[in-house]
């Protein structure tokens, strides 16, 4: 337990450090809300009254710990611009990034499993040597890359998907999926090749214990003996670099998001942005720093439970 | 990946044999990469018509003698601003990484070598910079500080501190303690003195090889920025920009998006090619030897 405590404390200390940081970097830099809304004609009376209404005026310090403080108890401020509430923007658009994220791991998991089961079958063969190449490839694919190309491949020459828009699950399952299917893709096509190195690496590892050794010693068939004894103990790695890997996928979703005119967290931020809405952005921004936080303290508590020894070995750090 | 595959099979190949062959698949992307910096060295000298000049009746041309790689949206010609977009990434791929690691090399080291407090510091630092997703930190840095040229360098240059300091941390940890040093320290030399001529030394190679990794990154991260229109500001030719901008006509001119994109893939898939093989030279645990 007193590991436990010790995470939890650090893990406060990060999430206060990341948004002293976020708004330390958005209200120090230049860039003035004030002459998006009022437009570069207004009077210096006009702006200083409406950073009065704002609330600009004020100390930064004062700023952030009055930020701090709604933030805790769920309220995020209101947009510069629109007057709505950034926690309420951030909630309506959070299941569409969710959604694409969750899909585009499906689609990684879903290639980088079976392709480490096989190559791992006879290291040094022909599919492993091809499956290393094709990894390699897709590695050097900036993502907004990928997503034009597999625009370009899926509709505009074949005409078979979308190429922008989104449909919410309410016009039905698959309209919403065939407006997901490409942005999933264009993640999830590049992480595949991560994973995959992770897996194949610690399988042929795993391979190499006794109780593989046993476990063929006893006749089980070849597939068997990997799914049902190699794959387990071999997913420690695998499950840290999904967690490490998120960041990057929260990276890639701001892209792939703005390719596919998803409306998403990612898209909300870049609005935020374009527009000077230091309020909204502070939020977004805050909010991913946090979510991304968290799900890295997550993955290590999951690590923890899944292998003993990580708990004491931190421990006696 | 074949390395790993060599390791696995018992019987040891010749040191000699791999060797040979790694030098063979240097040659296109190395060759690829000499002609990119070349080209970007070169292009005013080389005759290239104006990467800002529009020609609004020549838009959308396929490519042709006259426009080797065809025209853009606006009647740019695509081959000079492949040429000059390649000047951009690589000053920012080259400096941003550089910036970076004078920085976090420093943090790291630091940490490393006087452990206690600067190290719990240092750690603390690189800890709050990791904590965001590093595409939203580069997007709000370039977004407030203004687009330009430096500007983008400078936030991708903060983004790759933590990099740097982590691997200069690490390697500093394992020198710190070997008998050199204490050699050093007992016949009184400073702290500085023992930093910079016997553990800065060693640094250098992983150092080296983790740069030529972190310009391949970096000129993504560049593109992406440019991509979302939040980069190297309009006339200026960034690939990022140049793909964002053939997006638009994708269907009736494919090549404007697909050329750039073509380039910056043979770039990064080369430079990764020989910053592995490199990698793989500076650190003999990783080699197959």
């Amino acid at each position: 337990m007193h590991w436990l405590a010790r995470q939890l404390l650090r893990l406060v200390a990060v999430l206060f450090c990341v948004t002293l940081v976020t708004f330390l970097i958005v209200n120090i830099l230049p860039g003035d809300v004030t002459i998006v809304i009022l437009g570069t004609l207004a009077t210096p009376q006009d702006i200083a009254g409406l950073r009065a209404d704002l609330g600009l005026d004020r100390p930064m310090l004062v700023r952030y710990f009055d930020w701090l403080g709604s933030a805790l108890s769920g309220d995020l401020g209101r947009s510069y611009r629109n007057g709505e509430p950034v926690a309420q923007a951030i909630a309506d658009r959070l299941p569409v990034s969710l959604e694409l994220m969750v899909l585009a791991q499906l689609v990684a998991l879903g290639i980088a499993i079976p392709v480490a089961l096989l190559s791992v079958r006879k290291p040094g063969g022909w599919f492993d040597r091809i499956s290393a190449s094709a990894a390699f490839g897709f590695l050097a694919m900036p993502n907004f890359m990928l997503g034009i190309v597999l625009i370009y491949l899926f509709s505009v020459s074949f005409d078979l998907l979308p190429a922008t828009g989104f449909s919410p699950l309410s016009d039905g399952l698959w309209d919403n999926l065939e407006s997901m299917i490409l942005p999933a893709l264009t993640l999830g096509l590049i992480e595949w090749t991560v994973l995959m190195r992770v897996l194949r690496s610690d399988l042929l590892t795993t391979l190499k214990e006794d109780f593989i050794l046993l476990a063929r010693a006893k006749g089980l068939p070849p597939w068997r003996v990997l799914l049902q004894h190699a794959l387990r103990p071999s997913s420690f790695t695998l499950i840290t670099v999904l967690g490490l890997n998120i960041g990057g996928l929260i990276g890639g979703a701001v892209i792939v998001e703005q390719i596919f005119a998803l409306p998403g967290v990612g898209r909300l931020l870049l609005g935020g942005i374009f527009n000077r809405d230091l309020i909204l952005v502070q939020g977004t921004v805050s909010f991913i720093a946090a979510g991304f936080v968290i799900i890295n303290f997550l993955v290590d508590m999951l690590y923890a439970v899944l292998d003993p020894r990580v708990r004491h070995v931190r421990f006696r750090n | 990946m074949s390395v790993s595959a060599t390791k696995s099979t018992l019987a040891a190949a010749p040191a000699s044999r791999p060797r040979r062959r790694l030098h063979w698949a240097l040659v296109l992307p190395l060759g690829w990469l000499l002609l990119v910096v070349f080209l970007a060295i070169t292009a005013d000298w080389i005759g290239l018509p104006d990467p800002a000049a529009q020609e609004l009746i020549l838009r959308r041309k396929p490519p042709s003698a006259e426009y080797l790689l065809g025209t853009d949206n606006l009647g740019r010609d695509m081959l000079s601003r492949i040429i000059y977009g390649a000047r951009t990434s690589l000053i920012v791929g080259i400096c941003a990484p550089f910036l970076g690691f004078l920085v976090g090399g420093a943090i790291g080291m630091s940490a490393g070598y006087f452990r206690g407090k600067i190290d719990l510091l240092a750690v603390g630092f690189i800890d709050v910079l990791l904590a965001f997703p590093a595409l939203v930190l580069a997007l709000t840095f370039t977004a407030y500080l203004g687009q330009s040229l430096f500007n983008v360098t400078l936030a991708l240059g903060i983004l790759s501190i933590p990099a740097a300091a982590r691997v200069s941390r690490a390697n500093t940890l394992a020198w710190a303690n070997r008998d050199f040093v204490l050699a050093a320290r007992t016949i009184g030399a400073s702290n500085w003195r023992i930093l910079t001529r016997e553990i800065l030394p060693n640094l250098l190679p992983p150092m080296f090889a983790f740069w030529l990794v972190a310009i391949s990154v970096i000129i993504v991260a560049e593109g992406a920025l440019s991509f979302l229109g939040l980069g190297i500001p309009a006339p200026q030719p960034s690939w990022g920009g140049m793909i964002a901008d053939g997006r638009e006509a994708l269907d009736v001119a494919p090549h404007t998006a697909l050329i750039p994109a073509a380039v910056m893939f043979a770039t990064v898939l080369s430079l990764n090619f020989v910053g592995d093989i490199v990698r793989n030279m500076v650190d003999p645990r990783r080699s197959a030897l």
